[in-house]
């Protein structure tokens, strides 16, 4: 192929018109675009700040000298989210994997845990977020229990990880009987147990198909992380609430409300390039 | 010559349609055994049920003079000696091309990274695919990827490779570069059953050739006698229909 000098081939007259045409094209389109982003978005600001009760509005919500002021308690909470969501993530993840393993499983000396494991995704994945917390952080105290935790933070942890493992066993689970039984058949006709076929074969391939559903779940484990405030954990969205209901200026919850966006938006992002560039090194047809 | 797969008297069953009604076959060392017959006619179940990927319901089935088909013994050291390939590859896309063949090797018979990959990289060689060690499945042609799929099955040193219709998913320029494989397998004494819809090379390997109808060796013989002077009507019919099709 190198051979052929590239200096050989210079674009024909009607090629030519044709790269004009549609460069006169894309130029139109993007004034489209342009003329019809700033007609929208203009309104939008129009009605909001013409609106009778605008200057209300920015005073409560959108006082940035007061913004800067809560910011750093603001940021403090965050943190106890954060890291609620880092270590509630380790186990929900470990948690889930257990639960997708034992409810795929057809070995006979699993059969009671397979039950249990089905039960366990029933109510957890029925029941309100909420209530569990509830349930938990109030009621695991009142047993009065020896060596059990009193700790807001941990019992509000476990109640969210009760849940969510649930919802990530689900997504797993559904990886692994996406994989087509002809992969397993050629795993086993090599002669891999059925153990080592799912931990090689099976598990890898439904792991990356369920990436995309994870982040979504990953990213609201973040968000519902917030909901643990309600057992008086001071978290992002207390401190925001505390700050609110001191002064009546709800510009902390728009600043909770920013932070939460500045993590998950480019968490979504990050993972989405991630999952093309793996695709692409892979297939030329979308996730196998 | 010993034989190194017999079956007696097999029979399966997916509900009321029976799909092997009473198979008797027997495979020597370094034989080529070649199942012909229309889709459904029960070639793949009987490779399937060869490889215990499916339970018969009746019969037994020997591999060297042992009964795989007794319910107490190990599907996992049975199927570490048979090599199977399939009609749509089944390559693991996750996996590049080295790492499928060495993956039984280094897991199943416990060598060490470098053996495999030693093993690997030799048949890669012998079969002209040395440069695609490191690619994706999915980065490569067809016939490439059943070749692959092939050496994947040879890396575990089979006693019996099972070939399920390999070709019928490539187009016929493919086909050549694939068979021609199994034809260098044959010569070194690689012991084979095949279900395949080539007739001509039915005819280049075969040391028997067998015609399935609806669960029944119908006919079998050299491929002189079943291919070229059927006697069955059923096979007569068969191989007119094949030949109209230009596969003979």
């Amino acid at each position: 192929m190198s051979e052929i000098k590239s200096s050989a081939w210079s674009p024909s007259s009607r090629e030519l018109e044709r790269r004009a045409l549609r460069r006169k094209l894309s130029r139109k389109q993007a004034i489209i675009a342009a003329v019809s982003s700033i007609f929208v978005l203009g309104s939008l600001a129009v009605v909001l700040i013409t609106s009778p009760g605008w200057d209300v509005v920015k005073a409560t919500f959108f006082d940035i000298e007061y913004g800067k002021e809560v910011f750093p308690t603001v940021v403090k909470g965050l943190w106890i989210n954060l890291q609620l969501t880092f270590f509630g993530g380790i186990a929900i993840g470990v948690i889930a994997m257990g639960l997708a393993l034992l409810r795929t499983t057809k070995s006979p000396a699993l059969t009671p845990f397979r039950f249990l494991a089905t039960a366990y995704v029933d109510i957890f994945r029925g029941a309100p977020l909420i209530l569990i917390i509830l349930l938990v952080g109030f009621g695991v105290p009142a047993l009065r229990l020896q060596g059990v935790s009193s700790n807001v933070i941990v019992l509000g942890t476990i109640a969210v990880v009760l849940t969510y493992s649930a919802y990530v066993a689900e997504v797993i689970r559904s990886g692994i009987l996406s994989i087509h039984p002809s992969q397993r058949a050629a795993a086993r006709s090599l002669g891999l147990t059925s153990g080592q076929t799912m931990r090689f074969v099976v598990l890898p391939q439904a792991l990356r198909r369920v990436v995309p559903p994870l982040l979504n779940d990953f990213v609201s484990l973040l968000k519902d992380t917030g909901l643990v405030s309600i057992l008086g954990v001071t978290d992002a969205v207390r401190a925001a609430q505390i700050n609110a209901s001191r002064t009546f200026n709800y510009t902390a919850y728009v600043v909770a409300a920013i932070l939460f966006l500045l993590i998950t938006i480019p968490m979504t992002r990050y993972t989405d390039r991630a999952i093309r560039q793996r695709t692409q090194a892979q297939n030329s047809e979308g996730a196998i | 010559m010993a034989n190194v797969l017999e079956l007696q008297n097999v029979r399966k069953a997916f509900g009321a349609e029976v799909v092997l009604n009473n198979l008797s076959l027997q495979v020597p060392e370094h034989t080529a055994t070649v199942l012909i017959g229309a889709s459904g006619s029960g070639k793949s179940t009987l490779l399937r049920c060869i490889n215990l990927l499916e339970t018969i319901d009746d019969g037994q089935i020997f591999l060297d003079g042992s009964e795989i088909t007794d319910p107490a013994i190990k599907v996992d050291d049975v199927r570490r000696k048979l090599g199977m390939v399939f009609q749509s590859f089944n390559l693991f896309p996750h996996k590049t091309v080295l790492e499928n063949i060495t993956l039984a090797p280094i897991k199943v018979q416990n060598k060490s990274e470098d053996e495999a990959r030693e093993i690997a990289t030799k048949l890669l060689s012998r079969f002209d695919l040395a440069d695609k060690a490191d690619q994706y499945p999915d980065r490569l042609s067809g016939g490439q990827q059943q070749r692959v799929a092939i050496i994947r099955s040879l890396a575990i040193n089979p006693r019996l490779l099972l070939l399920d219709e390999i070709t019928s998913a490539l187009d016929p320029v493919l086909v050549n570069e694939v068979l021609s494989i199994v034809r260098d397998l044959k010569q070194d004494g690689m012991t084979m059953v095949l279900a395949t819809h080539e007739m001509g090379f039915a005819t280049q390997v075969a040391d028997e050739v067998c015609f399935l109808e609806s669960g029944n060796i119908l006919e079998r013989g050299s491929a002189e006698q079943v291919l070229k002077n059927p006697t069955n009507q059923k096979t007569q019919e068969f191989l007119k229909r094949v030949h109209q099709a230009g596969r003979l």
